[in-house]
């Protein structure tokens, strides 16, 4: 099958940089958290075995897709390339960073932010999850303007 | 029974290039000698571990053992990130008040590469240090940036007043014989340092640095058979992990606990780490002279002047402004110069801190020395939730 146009550009004939924590869906991006069966906390990277609330005994936590719109926490950039294992894109343009809140999860994740800079953000403003590729090819979450 | 501050010692801060054990042995046998001590009095040496030493680094405790030369002395080697020292302070002590010894040696000492921290090296996908450089290029100042950035956002500081905080500190710094810079700075200055990670610029990020610092601990009954100095006494030791959830994006993590079942805690993470320091003191904020707070950015050390209670949330930034944080001020912080005159050599951080608690409240920090100072916090916190409060009086 071939792919669509817009699952092209996503990057999704890229392999993921990491199994199992987010999924390309028809050009449709989602995390991958766990969620504890008994008392429904959330985790993203994706938590197996045990429930870490103190109160809880959980052991079964299933996949749950997250929330792909949030509100930015906070963001920045780094302005030189960061050190290995990253591998930075030559010439190099600053990697921009957000911390999103997803509301109805209650957590906050971090991610590098799509095609925009720090100029073009600030606290509280609504970012959309999508994807792009790492500078040697395999797929990551990023956010984006929705 | 208390535990008795009896002798401190450093190495100068620095970019040295030499092997960390000669920089924690060089801090051990300045505190031995401030203490009035020997090292075969010693009768329990805790190393705190670096790991980017190998094998040595991992087993602190034994290597400043052997480098002394072996006595028997038992050991211990515990690795906390950043709160290191604070918890082989915390061994130490904990040893001395259950009674098992009355000496106690505390180490620690790094040498560190040129740069940026980078996680240890191969391939480890399961390690979300690795991760986070790998998928994010996350390095450690992009965190500290999106702290001051909510800073900026939520309190409305701003740049300059991040700036006053390294010009403060410099100054303090300045006339510190151990710290590694040394020269004053203007604000100019720090605001045309490049940008590193929106909004923190260079001279608002703490350094990777060589260093290493030791204190003797005894029991108060043994300093008074040796007639040893009970000056200073330590009066409280915390190192508190986090409550669930924690709502903070902390290093190196991808995103904080979910509140989806369990509501925050009453105090986020680093706020319970001084409270548990100040229950444990029977102490509040408005005792203490001065605090040392680990200035990983210049906009951390306002979040942490508002977490050890010294200003309400969103004030610290108000109380940096007037000058009651500075040297001469009402309550200054940083008064050794802080990270931003150190650099971080991690696991000897923490016990500089208590170093510099000493000094201030024996009286003998100089030309930095707080006026009559009774009482001094020094806080840290740890990556992987480790926190690090103690407080020291006289």
């Amino acid at each position: 099958m071939l792919p669509s146009k817009r699952l092209c550009h996503i990057g999704s004939m890229a392999a993921p940089a990491i199994d199992g924590w987010f999924t390309v869906d028809n050009d449709i991006v989602h995390l991958i958290g766990t969620r504890c069966a008994d008392c429904r906390t959330v985790y993203f990277p994706p938590l197996t075995g045990f429930c870490r609330n103190p109160h809880c005994s959980g052991e079964d936590l299933a996949p749950d897709r997250l929330s792909r719109r949030g509100t930015v926490w906070s963001y920045t950039n780094a302005c030189y390339p960061p050190p290995a294992p990253f591998v930075a894109a030559e010439p190099y343009t600053p990697v921009t960073l957000a911390a999103v809140e997803l509301a109805e999860e209650g957590i906050v994740v971090l991610g590098q932010v799509k095609d925009l800079t720090v100029d073009d953000l600030h606290v509280g403003m609504e970012l959309e999850l999508t994807a792009g590729p790492l500078a040697d090819g395999p797929l990551v979450w990023m956010w984006g303007r929705p | 029974m208390s535990v008795v501050i009896a002798g401190t010692g450093m190495h100068p801060w620095g970019k040295w290039g030499r092997p960390f054990v000669e920089y924690g042995v060089a801090a051990a046998r300045a505190a031995l000698r401030e203490a009035g001590l020997e090292w075969t009095d010693v009768q329990f040496a805790v190393g705190a571990d670096t790991i980017r030493n190998g094998y040595p680094g991992f087993i602190a405790g034994a290597t400043f053992a052997q480098a002394l030369g072996w006595t028997g002395a038992r050991i211990a080697s515990c690795y906390a990130a950043c709160a290191s020292g604070a918890q082989a302070i915390d061994i130490a002590r904990t040893r001395i008040l259950a009674g098992l010894c009355d000496v106690a040696l505390v180490v620690g000492a790094d040498s560190t590469p040129k740069g940026f921290f980078r996680p240890v090296g191969g391939d480890r996908p399961d390690d979300p240090d690795w991760l986070r450089f790998r998928l994010l290029g996350a390095a450690n100042p992009a965190y500290f940036a999106l702290y001051a950035r909510r800073r900026m956002a939520l309190y409305g500081d701003t740049s300059q007043d991040f700036a006053a905080v390294k010009v403060k500190n410099a100054l303090a710094g300045s006339l510190n014989e151990a710290a590694r810079y040394r020269k004053t700075v203007t604000a100019e200055e720090v605001l045309a340092s490049p940008m590193v990670a929106a909004p923190l610029r260079l001279m608002d990020i703490c350094a990777t640095s060589d260093g290493g610092a030791a204190v003797v601990l005894v029991s108060e009954e043994y300093a008074r058979r040796r007639a040893l100095s009970t000056a200073v006494r330590l009066a409280a030791v915390s190192t508190v992990t986090p409550s669930f959830p924690n709502t903070v994006l902390e290093l190196p993590c991808f995103a904080t606990d979910s509140t989806a079942a369990v509501p925050p805690p009453e105090r986020a993470f680093r706020a319970s780490i001084a409270h548990a320091a100040y229950e444990e003191a029977g102490l509040g904020p408005a005792d203490l002279s001065f605090a040392e707070v680990y200035d990983l950015s210049t906009a951390l050390e306002l979040d942490w002047v508002e977490d050890v209670g010294l200003a309400p949330p969103g004030e610290a930034a108000k109380l940096l402004r007037a000058g009651d944080t500075a040297l001469g001020g009402r309550i200054p912080v940083n008064p050794s110069g802080g990270l931003a005159s150190f650099g971080e050599a991690i696991p000897a951080q923490a016990i500089a801190q208590v170093c510099e608690l000493t000094r201030q409240l024996r009286g003998t920090a100089g030309a930095r020395q707080v006026v009559n100072a009774r009482a001094g916090l020094a806080a840290n916190q740890g990556l992987f939730g480790h926190g690090s409060a103690i407080i020291a009086i006289t």
